[in-house]
């Protein structure tokens, strides 16, 4: 079915060239979904499609399906602010976030796709010497663990990004913590590229396919009730986080997650003006320049429960303040678009990817604001849980008893409250 | 949104802090399944897509904690009551034996 045309190279794009783009076919089959499958994922976001890519590739499990309520790349893939990198502090965070980074680096390679992966470097800055401390230390856990770090004084920052406001009267910027191996990824190109890859192994992604129910045969799952019909499934994995909890309780799960809104902003473009990601460390504000022109940029959570996509005026307000604060100079840039995505909160600010009390029913969840840079790691190691039944060494801390267990993984030190972390 | 305060009348979001999910019930500490019922007070939430009661804290206004029943799909609010009214039965029968 899948000819070798298929492939992207510098050939078929020639060829293409030179017969009007007449001879480009669907890069995926919008299936209909089959009566049965050996693993059922819930859910065409990233992760989802990851997930299924891995488990054919990696496991040869071929009889998989994605079934999405909406379309794909229609979810928080493509509400995301396309950032990546690992810059985390604590031990059960840093491995996977590294391997994460280490396969966005050869992901174009591996999908054969072009996913527009840019180390342009993520920096943080500080504005205080307690700030500073707390980066040495985060920066010292990171090249413990093998990942790149630098800490820079004022003048490194200047160099990198001279119209900043160094001398802000109550936000001095003292310096920074800058991963250069970290960046963004085109997110769209991401879901179409596993999305790609994955159906050329003969996953079915099923569009428009919206789960209402689970059977249950015994104790273990036997498949699930959607839009679409029944698909009997030997397994199934949930990759749907903003809606966690939604689905989960079609289960009878109850999670350790509340779902909170998180808004995004994108302006008119502009020439080639900021050349990494940066972020504000007195309030909340981080921001990037699209291959477009265009300055993306966000902040924090609205902080209250919501399912809605779409958030309120006073964190707009407080993000820009954030935005005027470190670059005064952005002042009169239009605002394009703003928009918001619903992610999990998990109660400890990290992820979950693991078994359910169900037998069969595995769960990938919890993301916060950070889902889109693990989606590499998060699809290989749900990939491995679902096919093994066994934790992925990268992913062995995010367990869904750690809470009840007392081993949180709270990079924050918040405590249980999801609009903090 | 706007959040109607029964004191102050309806005031700017950015007054008021969210405390989460108001219909959890702090366990009994000496009950057998303690250890159990804690993590579920703690961390496990219902989350529901729809109507939603949750705790709000006036920070910026009166200090009264309010509690809020809003859908959380459409952030439309349709309740709005001080909190040590609607306190849970077993809170209120906590205090009064105390």
């Amino acid at each position: 079915m899948h000819m070798a045309s298929d492939h992207f190279s510098i050939f078929s794009v020639l060829r293409e060239a030179l017969r009007g783009h007449k001879g480009w076919r669907p890069q995926w089959r919008d299936a209909t979904p089959r009566a049965e499958y050996d693993v059922v994922i819930v859910g065409g976001g990233g992760h989802g499609l990851a997930t299924a890519f891995y488990l054919a590739k990696v496991h040869g499990i071929r009889r998989v399906a994605v079934v999405e309520k909406g379309w794909i790349g229609g979810g928080n893939v493509g509400r995301n602010t396309t950032i990546v990198r690992s810059n985390y502090m604590l031990a059960g965070n840093i491995p996977f976030y590294e391997l994460s980074l280490k396969m966005w680096e050869r992901l174009e390679k591996e999908l054969n796709y072009n996913a527009m992966v840019s180390q342009r470097g993520v920096l943080n800055l500080c504005h205080s010497d307690g700030q500073r401390d707390a980066y040495a230390r985060r920066g010292n856990a990171m090249r413990l663990h093998g990942v790149d770090a630098e800490l820079l004084d004022k003048q490194a920052v200047r160099a990198m990004l001279p119209f900043l406001d160094f001398d802000n009267g109550r936000f001095p910027i003292h310096g920074g913590l800058l991963q250069r191996r970290g960046g963004t990824v085109r997110h769209d190109a991401v879901a179409w590229g596993y999305a790609r890859a994955a159906d050329q192994l003969g996953v079915d992604i099923i569009q428009n396919c919206e789960v209402k129910g689970f059977r249950i045969d015994g104790d273990k799952v036997a498949g699930i009730e959607t839009t679409r019909g029944f698909i009997g499934a030997g397994k199934v994995g949930l990759a749907v986080a903003g809606n966690s909890s939604r689905v989960g309780a079609l289960a009878g799960l109850r999670l350790p997650i509340e779902s909170h809104v998180l808004q995004a902003f994108v302006t008119e473009a502009i020439k080639p003006f900021i050349d990494c990601v940066v972020t504000f460390g007195a309030g909340h504000f981080y921001i990037s320049q699209s291959d477009k022109g265009g300055l993306v940029f966000g902040g924090d959570l609205d902080g209250y429960n919501s399912y809605a996509q779409r958030g309120n005026l006073p964190v707009v307000e407080d993000v820009c303040e954030g935005g005027m604060a470190l670059m005064p100079r952005i002042g009169r840039v239009r605002v394009l678009r703003h928009w918001g995505g619903i992610v999990d909160m998990s109660m400890d600010g990290s992820p979950i990817i693991d078994r359910t009390q169900i037998p069969g029913l595995y769960l990938n969840a919890g993301w916060c604001y950070g889902g889109f840079k693990a989606t590499p790691a998060a699809g290989l190691c749900f990939a491995h849980l679902i096919a093994t039944d066994a934790s992925h060494t990268a992913a062995a801390a995010y367990r869904l008893d750690r809470f009840a267990r007392g081993y949180v993984i709270d990079e924050k030190g918040m405590g249980p409250h999801p609009n903090l972390h | 949104m706007r959040i109607a305060c029964p004191y102050c009348g309806e005031r700017s979001l950015d007054e008021y802090l969210y405390s989460g999910d108001a219909t959890v019930r702090r366990p009994e500490p000496s009950s057998a399944n303690a250890a159990a019922d804690f993590y579920s007070y703690v961390y496990e939430r219902a989350n529901p897509p729809g109507k939603h009661r949750e705790l709000w804290y006036h920070a910026a206004g009166c200090h009264a904690w309010l509690v809020v029943t809003r859908d959380v799909s459409t952030h439309i609010i349709t309740s709005v009551e001080l909190a040590r009214d609607v306190a849970l039965p077993s809170d209120t029968a906590v205090r009064e034996t105390a």
